[in-house]
C-alpha cells in the first residue's frame, strides 16, 4: 500500500470519529472552540505518530501476552512528552485542555492503531498510519469545534462574526452531544446519497 | 455537611459523563439494557474507589516527596491496569457470584478514561467550603470518587432506560445507532444542567 493511501484512509474511509466512533471523550470535552479542538487533535496526532513508530520497532521484542500493558507504557511516555512540551510552549492551551491531555493514554484510537496496525507493519508505514488517523481525528474535532464556536459564541477561530452573545448552550455540555449527533446524521446522509 | 456537598456536587451538578465528558465510550457502548447498566455501574464504583485509594497514596507519599510529578500519567495507568487484573483474579477465586455479576465488565474498565481521569482529578482538585480552597484529604477524596462513580452509574441507568424505550419507536434511518444516542444524551445533559448552581 502506498504511503498516500495509508494517510488518506485514516482521514476519510476510517475516520476515527464519524466512522469508527472512537475517542468520544476528548471529542466532546475539548471542542468548545475551533482552536481547542484543533489543538487537542494535533496533540493526539503527535502521540499517535510516535507511539505507532516506536511500537512497530518494539513489536518483535514484546511477548504477546504482556503486549497491551507494554503498549500502554510506550503511549504514556509519549503523552508525558507532549504534556511537558505543551506546558512549556503553549501554557494557555494546556490549561484549557487540562485533564484531556493525560487522558490521551486511554484514548481508544491510539491503542487501537497500535494493536491493529503498528504491531503488524513496518515502522515507516506505521508512522504514516498514525499521521493519517491523527489528521482524521484532528479534522473531525476542528469541524465540531467550528460549528460549536459559531453557534455558541458567534465567532470563527476567535474572529467575532456577530456582535453580542451566541447560543450559550452549544458551548456547554449538552451542545457537544447535540452537535456531534446531528453532524453524524449529516455524515450518514451524505454517505448514503 | 461537607460530605453531603461533595456527594451532591459530584453526582448531580458535575456529573462525570454528562458534564465532564469522562467515560463516554462505555456510556454509549453498554447502555442498551438496564440490567447491564446496573452491573457496569457497580463495577465502576468498586474499581474507581479502589484505584483512587492507591493512586492518591502513591501521589502523596511517593511522587510528591520525590518531586517526580511528571511520572503521574505513566504510574497511574500502570497501577490501574494492574489493579483491574488483580481484582479480576481475586474475585474469580474468592467470590464466584460477584465475579459472575461484574466479571465481564472488568476488562472494559481499564480503557475507561473515567478511572484515570478521576484519579488525576482527585489529586489536583481543590475544594472550598466557605473557607480557603484546599486539597482533598483521603476520606474526602474517596467520598468524591465514589460519588463520581455513582454519578456514572446513575447516568448509565437513566440512559439505558431511555434507550430501551427507543427500541420500540421508528427512528429515521440516518439517525439510527450512535447519532440518536448522542442526541438523547444531549437532552439528558440539558436536564442535568437544571442542577447547576444548587451547590
Amino acid at each position: 500500500m502506498s504511503k498516500w493511501k495509508i494517510i488518506t484512509r485514516g482521514i476519510i474511509k476510517e475516520n476515527p470519529t464519524f466512522v469508527l466512533v472512537l475517542g468520544m471523550c476528548p471529542t466532546l470535552g475539548t471542542t468548545t472552540s475551533a482552536i481547542n479542538g484543533m489543538g487537542m487533535g494535533l496533540a493526539t496526532t503527535f502521540v499517535l505518530m510516535l507511539s505507532n513508530y516506536a511500537i512497530s520497532l518494539l513489536a518483535g521484542l514484546i511477548p504477546s501476552k504482556i503486549r497491551i500493558p507494554a503498549y500502554v507504557v510506550v503511549i504514556a511516555i509519549f503523552v508525558t512528552v507532549v504534556q511537558l512540551l505543551m506546558q512549556a510552549y503553549v501554557p494557555a492551551l494546556y490549561q484549557t485542555l487540562g485533564l484531556f491531555i493525560p487522558l490521551i493514554v486511554v484514548n481508544c484510537i491510539v491503542l487501537g492503531r497500535a494493536e491493529a496496525f503498528a504491531s503488524k507493519n513496518k515502522p515507516v508505514d506505521s508512522f504514516f498510519d498514525g499521521l493519517g488517523s491523527g489528521l482524521g481525528f484532528t479534522l473531525s474535532l476542528t469541524v465540531l469545534g467550528i460549528v460549536r464556536e459559531l453557534l455558541g459564541s458567534g465567532s470563527f477561530f476567535g474572529w467575532k462574526l456577530i456582535s453580542g452573545d451566541g447560543i450559550l448552550v452549544f458551548i456547554l455540555a449538552p451542545g457537544a452531544f447535540l452537535v456531534l449527533g446531528y453532524l453524524m446524521v449529516l455524515f450518514n446522509k451524505i454517505k448514503k446519497a | 455537611m461537607e460530605y453531603i456537598l461533595i456527594i451532591i456536587s459530584a453526582v448531580f451538578v458535575n456529573n462525570i459523563v454528562l458534564n465532564q465528558f469522562l467515560g463516554v465510550c462505555p456510556f454509549l457502548g453498554v447502555s442498551n439494557k438496564i440490567s447491564t447498566a446496573v452491573g457496569m455501574g457497580a463495577a465502576v464504583i468498586f474499581v474507581m474507589t479502589l484505584s483512587t485509594l492507591f493512586t492518591y497514596l502513591l501521589q502523596r507519599y511517593i511522587l510528591d516527596p520525590l518531586q517526580i510529578g511528571f511520572m503521574q500519567t505513566v504510574t497511574f495507568i500502570l497501577v490501574i491496569a494492574a489493579l483491574v487484573q488483580m481484582v479480576e483474579i481475586i474475585l474469580k477465586k474468592t467470590s464466584p457470584a460477584l465475579y459472575q455479576a461484574l466479571g465481564i465488565f472488568l476488562p472494559l474498565i481499564t480503557t475507561n478514561c473515567a478511572v484515570l481521569g478521576v484519579s488525576i482529578l482527585v489529586v489536583t482538585k481543590e475544594l472550598s467550603f466557605g473557607g480557603a480552597p484546599a486539597m482533598l484529604n483521603l476520606p474526602q477524596a474517596l467520598v468524591y470518587t465514589a460519588s463520581m462513580a455513582a454519578g456514572f452509574g446513575l447516568a448509565l441507568i437513566l440512559f439505558a432506560g431511555l434507550r430501551e424505550q427507543m427500541e420500540l419507536v421508528g427512528i429515521p434511518k440516518p439517525f439510527r445507532g450512535v447519532p440518536i444516542a448522542l442526541i438523547t444524551a444531549g437532552i439528558l445533559a440539558l436536564a442535568f444542567m437544571g442542577f447547576s448552581g444548587i451547590v
